[in-house]
């Protein structure tokens, strides 16, 4: 299940749903991205998401269908946010389920490292100076790169 | 050909998308930039530097040799930051 939307979300309702009726699910690992207060030294008022809507939604469907595919889900819940945000707000909700925790783990940290890479969103930071578009780390392309090999789950 | 911009951009740009028709000489993306900064700012500034800039065609990421054509929507953003 794919959402991107400028709201707030509920992790516990979204986890509840995920797994609601589906007593095969026998592991759930979630990640919540939050908003910062401080980013490369500076303070953080607040930060912009913008996204390019339709790119946003066929590539959040194809890298969903991929985790699907490379491991064993029962379910799998991807939230995005855009738009402005303040520190401490949730940015990005991951949540996989599984019969096992091993394909759990890895699928949620799998989407992650392909959110911050692939997914079309930009940050723009307001700081003391005013703003700034945040630049592309090559941390997050090297983890991002690997899962460019198939997984050894079984 | 529809062109959309995202992030630093679309501010360079002053718009955010634009629909434009180049000739029928430009069949790949490279080509389409070249045609484009020889229109002069704001695209010679935008496009200064490739290797900060990624780029889709029909919401597919694309490499600068990809073909492209009147129908397509192109698209120009620096690497993404989401997450």
């Amino acid at each position: 299940m794919i959402r991107v939307q400028a709201e707030d979300f509920d992790p516990g309702a979204e986890l509840e749903a995920l797994t609601k009726g589906n007593a095969g699910i026998g592991g759930v690992c979630s990640f919540i991205g939050l908003v910062r207060d401080i980013a490369d030294g500076e303070r953080i008022g607040a930060m912009t998401l913008e996204h390019y809507p339709e790119m946003t939604r066929r590539r959040l469907e194809e890298v969903e269908a991929e985790a699907m595919r490379r491991w064993p889900l029962e379910g799998c819940t991807i939230i995005h946010r855009h738009g402005r945000l303040a520190p401490g707000d949730r940015i990005v909700f991951v949540a996989t389920a599984s019969a096992h925790r091993r394909a759990a783990f890895e699928s949620a940290a799998f989407l992650m490292d392909w959110l911050k890479t692939h997914a079309p969103f930009w940050k723009l930071e307001e700081t003391g100076d005013g703003e700034r578009w945040v630049a592309a780390r090559q941390s997050d392309d090297d983890a991002a790169a690997r899962w460019a090999d198939e997984p050894a789950s079984e | 050909m529809k062109l959309v911009y995202f992030a630093w951009m679309k501010e360079k740009a002053g718009i955010s998308e634009e629909t434009v028709n180049p000739p029928a000489t430009v069949t790949d993306l490279g080509q389409l930039v070249e045609w484009l900064k020889e229109r002069g700012e704001p695209y010679t500034s935008m496009f200064q530097n490739m290797a900060a800039i990624r780029a889709a065609i029909n919401y597919e990421y694309v490499k600068i040799d990809a073909a492209v054509g009147p129908d397509d929507e192109v698209a120009f953003f620096p690497p993404v930051t989401g997450g």
